[in-house]
């Protein structure tokens, strides 16, 4: 393996060229038709709680099957693959008893990742190929109730949040991943705890590495599921000085496309983007072509919206390999200067204007 | 609104210092209406709202979460942004984890040195907030211009070069204080603060300046229309100047144009201290503009044809001097004597000023003034009472100080002058004055009454900390409390009960005469105790009527929750049990085990040793002080002015209950003592044990073999008579050096013996290899909890543990009625040896507990509550 990957060393490839994000991964597995059986494989043969949908679990007990899943998404073009553990904290594991696998699982999945784009820069050397540890946002809120008759209830703090990250920060680290990502933050608070562990982590093992934080618009209202707008989002977690600040999940590209315009916009880091593939229709499937999809991107790329592109729900290789054709020959989307302004942020942003 | 265009508003009200309202609501747990609070703010133009729980009677840490967790699910209200205001840092990071989006911190300051400064900046950072930093260094808090400059600039250096905060993440507090208050020092306050913003603005790029604006009219309040008046002009100028925020009422701020120009003008020579008479000037036309709409009285001399006693009584109330010589001489000739004058119509007249401040019809400039007259008054009588050789004397003496970790003197400045010329002396030990200081000048003095003040928060638990000590030092004066955060609740709550011989809010300066008179003549003084104490008793009542207070579970429940055991790893039995007795120590051995952090915190110097000797600061005084106390440890440990002794002891003992039984022989059959212990009653969190020291004992019937030790040393022996010396000669300095090194030898010596005692005496530890600073952070197996703290808060038990190792026949170390330790340079405590037995609050205990021990130990419920008080509600 190639040295470390540096926030700065990964700043500067970024602003030669737009670099392509893996596309699903749970629409890759789902295609599979896997039975609890096979998510039990043989070590989990008698764990005492059904598995079946832990698709991070996978990493342990079908290796060779996320292997591929990865291989494909770089074979696509793909520059980026992200590890498969989106839902491997211990909060959210604990909904199948397996807490005390987080680690591992969070270990493997890089591993795996790892092995995957060595295999594939060995037979490219001059692209090489990239991990980002996925830190997903746990089935928790961290300034939400979950009860609607008590509106200071909560059901996870921000001291458990970020014990939990740790160990899954570390574990990443570990297994060999290049970058740490922050991924479908509905609630800013969970990422605020997630980058606390991140930063502290660094501290502990004595290294940087760059991070990529990616926000989630829920819906038209414009705003993430704790009711943040995309600039106070951005306001909320600039202090982690992500490499890279970017949107994913819930929309399509037509819908999420002001938001990531306004992202663009504000934003003195590198901007990602991973859209669904549309709307899921009644079926909960998600229909939108690569052909289309890399239609509307190719026009974000033309804006200068992007640095880094790539797929969330429903996209498959394909997707990734119509976005990478669309995208080759755009120009990388430069950074605003800073400005020092004096930012704070609510629920909305807050700037000072002199 | 022209003094807003380039100015952010940070709504004030949701802040339980500055507004009673919510404060109130806040205390009666009605979070509902406390929401509203801070929607109208939001609602009136508040662009960030100003969040804080700082108040004694209440849980702030709790308070701050749970509101601001109401507050995220009101997107009306959590659209804008937060700031988090307390003083205390636990509170501040407790409310970051409740806050998704980018808050302000209000505020941290070098108060402490740099490296807490640095560790907390660091911490906002990773938290995700911007932070005001208060102009306030390891001095104090920032009055001048220079001050001002230097130490912001200073913070924004270490901000930004060690820890590379960004610069406009960076808001400077430069301190907005009081103008027009009758002190001349105070004129210049505002003009300091508009100067320094300009000049911090310069020397520190993309850094704010923010401030409290409602402290710079403070002389004025019950005056809304004035005040106004006075902080649109105050924001008008330091706006100008580069200011960028404010805390202030939303709701109620003047147009800078819209005041009338009379005001304006005498405004603004008070703000920019044009003139020497700006302030006068000011008061004579302020009640012209009183909201009531009350006119401007009308100069005339009817006055001066009243009755010699309602001339008095105008002239002060008036503030004139220019009589008073001949109206003075006029109530001498009628009276019988001299001194009649001055408690009769002179004493009356600043009763009446008095009410009149404490209904908010005076105004602190005022004060002074009529405390001029009055001395002048006194003055001239002077010689006539000394003719009559029974004056001369003062009515009684008085000591006042603000307590420690306090900067702020106005109040107690005032009762100073106030009591003066009221022919009190006063003895006034100023600022940031140490508990032991005050008390060690108060026992001196031999003063009357004590008064006590404070500004801030924290200096509430100061006050009952002095109370404590005050009884637990035998002292029989009255204390009294005064201060902008001071309450008749809290004194009656939390001080008085600390303190048997008097306890007394004063709630204003210009009644501390009276309470101080009644408290002087001896006549009186009974029945105005007892009537206070009455007063108080119902306070005490109202308030737990009214606080919802924290979860006890009952006795049962907090025993069904007990710590459990690991009984695999108790500590094998002492390789020599039994008592031992150190008779005459070598100091010498102890220097290595001194912890001379606390040693520097007596003398103000805050820092951990040995990274101040090299602080930038205060390296050099510390240097200094260092070296002389090694000097005077040189001479007190070789040339034996002190001595050093201790006894210990180590026993068989299972736990029974909350009980350690402790007993005769290794047979186990008879008991020799029964030590007492309480237990934990708080739910806690996470449902985490209710511990009592008797866990960490294996219990009776378990079949497994426990100990316990005891041991109580002192160095303090001739350490008493060697100090005083030093203060025969007016050397207070190595006088108090004396007594504050025996007291680190004993610490020293309660450390090395403790060490000793793992390693050989009881041996669990015997390879044990720690350093001092490892000590110091109690990286041992085992702990030594002392009776009186808060794993054991009950101090009689100190009484077992002299009769188990008969302290007193083999030491020469005494207990007083109330069992502190004689010599006072002294350390007691038990030894446990588990691994996992831990230190631990007992905190809040309920009747059903209070019940239990008081008939274990044979005691009436009065006699509990009365030793158990701190730990009941």
């Amino acid at each position: 393996m190639t040295a470390r990957l540096t926030p700065e060393h990964f700043r500067q490839l970024l602003s030669q060229r737009i670099f392509i994000l893996d596309g699903a991964m749970g629409t890759m597995i789902q295609q599979h038709c896997l039975e609890e059986a096979d998510y039990r494989g043989s070590e989990f043969a008698n764990w005492p709680s059904d598995v079946k949908g832990n698709n991070d679990l996978l990493v342990l007990t079908q290796p060779d099957l996320i292997a591929d899943i990865h291989r494909q998404y770089l074979l696509a073009g793909a520059d980026i693959v992200e590890t498969n553990s989106f839902n491997a904290t211990t909060i959210a594991m604990a909904d199948y008893q397996m807490q005390g696998l987080s680690a591992r699982i969070n270990r493997e999945s890089a591993a795996l990742a790892r092995k995957v784009c060595d295999e594939i820069t060995a037979l490219e050397p001059n692209k090489p190929r990239f991990v980002a540890g996925v830190l997903g946002p746990t089935n928790r809120t961290a300034s939400i109730s979950p009860d609607v008759n008590d509106p200071g209830f909560r059901n996870v703090s921000f001291d458990e949040l970020v014990d939990a990250y740790t160990e899954s920060t570390h574990a990443l680290i570990a297994g060999g991943a290049d970058i740490i990502m922050l991924e479908t933050i509905f609630d800013t608070l969970n990422a605020k705890a997630a980058a606390f562990a991140v930063l502290k982590v660094f501290d502990e093992v004595g290294f940087k590495l760059p991070v990529m934080i990616s926000g989630t618009i829920t819906d038209a209202s414009g705003r993430t599921l704790s009711g943040q707008t995309t600039e106070a989002f951005y306001h909320s977690l600039a202090h982690v000085e992500p490499v890279c600040f970017g949107l994913n999940c819930a929309l399509g590209p037509d819908l999420l496309r002001p938001y990531v315009e306004t992202l663009s916009g504000v934003s003195e880091a590198y901007v990602s983007v991973h859209p669904n593939a549309g709307l899921p229709n009644e079926f909960g499937e998600y229909d939108l072509g690569a052909v289309e999809m890399a239609a509307e991107i190719a026009d974000w790329a033309k804006q200068g919206f992007l640095n880094i592109v790539g797929g969330c729900c429903g996209t498959t290789p394909e997707h990734i390999k119509a976005i990478a054709d669309a995208v080759k020959d755009a120009p990388a989307r430069q950074p605003k200067a800073p400005n020092h302004s004096f930012n704070l942020a609510g629920l909305e942003a807050f700037s000072l204007e002199w | 609104m022209r003094q807003q265009a380039r100015f952010i508003n940070v709504g004030e009200r949701t802040n339980v210092t500055g507004s009673a309202k919510f404060k109130k609501l806040i205390l009666n747990g009605d979070f509902e209406a406390a929401l509203d609070v801070a929607r109208q703010q939001v609602e009136n133009g508040a662009q960030i709202i100003d969040i804080n729980m700082d108040e004694a009677m209440l849980d702030s840490k709790a308070a701050m979460v749970r509101y601001l967790q109401l507050l995220a699910s009101e997107p009306d209200i959590s659209r804008v942004p937060i700031m988090v205001d307390s003083s205390k840092w636990e509170v501040i990071e407790a409310a970051l984890k409740c806050i998704q989006g980018k808050a302000v911190v209000n505020s941290i300051s070098l108060k402490e040195g740099e490296a807490p400064f640095l560790h907390q900046a660091r911490l906002l950072r990773r938290y995700g907030a911007a932070v005001v930093v208060m102009a306030f260094d390891e001095k104090g808090q920032a009055d001048t211009k220079a001050r001002k400059v230097e130490i912001c600039q200073r913070a924004y250096k270490l901000l930004t070069e060690q820890i590379g905060f960004p610069p406009e993440d960076i808001i400077f507090d430069p301190n907005i204080f009081a103008v027009a208050t009758g002190i001349e020092e105070h004129n210049n306050y505002a003009v300091d603060f508009i100067e320094a913003t300009r000049e911090i603005k310069r020397l520190c790029p993309h850094a704010k300046i923010s401030g409290g604006v409602s402290n710079v009219s403070f002389s004025f309040r019950g005056n809304d229309a004035v005040r106004e008046a006075i902080h649109s002009v105050f924001l008008y100028h330091a706006v100008a100047a580069g200011m960028d925020m404010g805390i202030v009422n939303a709701g109620q701020l003047t147009v800078y144009d819209d005041i009338p120009e009379l005001l304006k003008e005498r405004v603004e020579d008070v703000i920019l201290n044009r003139r020497d008479d700006a302030t006068e000037r000011l008061l004579e036309i302020a009640a012209q503009f009183k909201g009531d709409g009350s006119v401007a009285e009308k100069i005339d001399d009817a006055w001066r044809s009243l009755p010699v006693n309602k001339r008095l009584e105008h002239a002060l109330v008036k503030g004139i001097t220019d009589f008073i010589d001949i109206d003075t001489e006029e109530a001498r000739q009628q009276a019988e004597k001299p001194l009649h004058v001055i408690e009769g119509p002179l004493m009356d007249g600043m009763n009446v000023v008095g009410d009149l401040f404490g209904e908010g019809k005076m105004f602190l400039p005022q004060v002074v003034k009529s405390a001029r007259v009055m001395k002048k008054a006194v003055a001239y009588l002077q010689p006539y009472i000394e003719l009559e050789k029974e004056g001369g004397r003062a009515q009684g003496k008085v000591l006042l100080a603000t307590v420690k970790g306090d900067v702020h003197d106005i109040g107690k400045n005032i009762v100073g002058v106030v009591l003066q010329c009221n022919n009190f002396e006063v003895i006034d030990l100023g600022v940031m004055v140490p508990c032991a200081e005050l008390l060690r000048v108060a026992k001196e003095r031999d003063v009357d009454v004590i008064g006590l003040s404070g500004l801030i928060t924290p200096s509430l638990d100061e006050m009952v900390h002095v109370a404590k000590e005050m009884t637990r030092l035998g002292f029989t004066q009255p204390l009294l409390i005064g201060g902008a955060t001071t309450s008749k609740a809290h004194t009656a709550v939390k001080i008085e009960p600390n303190y048997a011989n008097g306890v007394v809010y004063v709630p204003n300066a210009s009644r501390s005469v009276s309470v101080v008179q009644s408290l002087i003549t001896p006549d009186s003084k009974a029945d105005y105790l007892s009537r206070i104490k009455n007063e108080y008793v119902v306070a005490r009542e109202q308030h737990a009527r009214s606080r919802p207070g924290e979860k006890l579970l009952s006795f049962a429940e907090a025993k069904a929750n007990k710590f459990q055991l690991d009984l695999s790893k108790v500590a094998p039995a002492p390789k020599q049990p039994g008592v031992h007795l150190w008779q005459d120590v070598d100091l010498n051995l102890l220097r290595d085990y001194i912890d001379w952090t606390p040693f520097f915190l007596t003398w103000q110097l805050s820092g951990k040793y040995p990274a101040i000797l090299n602080h930038a600061e205060v390296g050099m005084e510390a240097r200094r002080v260092f070296k002389d106390a090694n000097a005077i440890l040189d001479s007190m440990i070789n040339d034996g002015h002190v001595k050093g002794k201790a006894v210990f002891g180590l026993f068989p003992a299972n736990s029974d209950g909350e009980d350690i039984v402790v007993y005769t022989d290794e047979s186990r059959t008879t008991e020799k003592a029964r030590l007492y212990n309480l237990r934990q009653q708080l739910q806690l969190r996470n449902n985490a044990p209710n511990c009592s020291l008797a866990d960490f004992i294996a219990p009776v019937g378990s079949g497994v073999k426990d100990y316990i030790g005891g041991f109580a040393v002192s160095t303090g022996f001739g350490a008493d008579e060697f100090a005083a010396r030093f203060a025969a000669e007016h050397d207070d300095y190595n006088s108090i050096m004396v007594k504050a090194l025996a007291d680190r030898l004993a610490e020293a010596l309660a450390e090395y013996l403790h060490l000793k005692v793992r390693r050989e005496y009881w041996g669990y530890a015997a390879d044990e290899l720690l350093d001092n600073e490892q000590l110091i952070r109690e990286l041992y197996q085992g702990i030594r909890p002392a009776p009186g703290y808060p794993a054991c808060p009950e101090h009689t038990e100190k009484g077992t543990l002299w009769q188990l190792l008969d302290v007193e026949a083999n030491t020469g170390i005494v207990l007083t009625e109330s069992y502190a330790m004689w010599p006072g340079a002294a350390v007691s405590g038990w030894y446990f040896g588990h691994p996992d037995s831990k230190y631990f609050a007992v905190s809040k205990i309920d009747d059903d507990q209070l019940n239990d021990y008081a008939a274990k130990k044979g005691w009436s419920t009065d006699v509990a509550q009365s030793w158990l008080a701190p730990n009941l509600r």
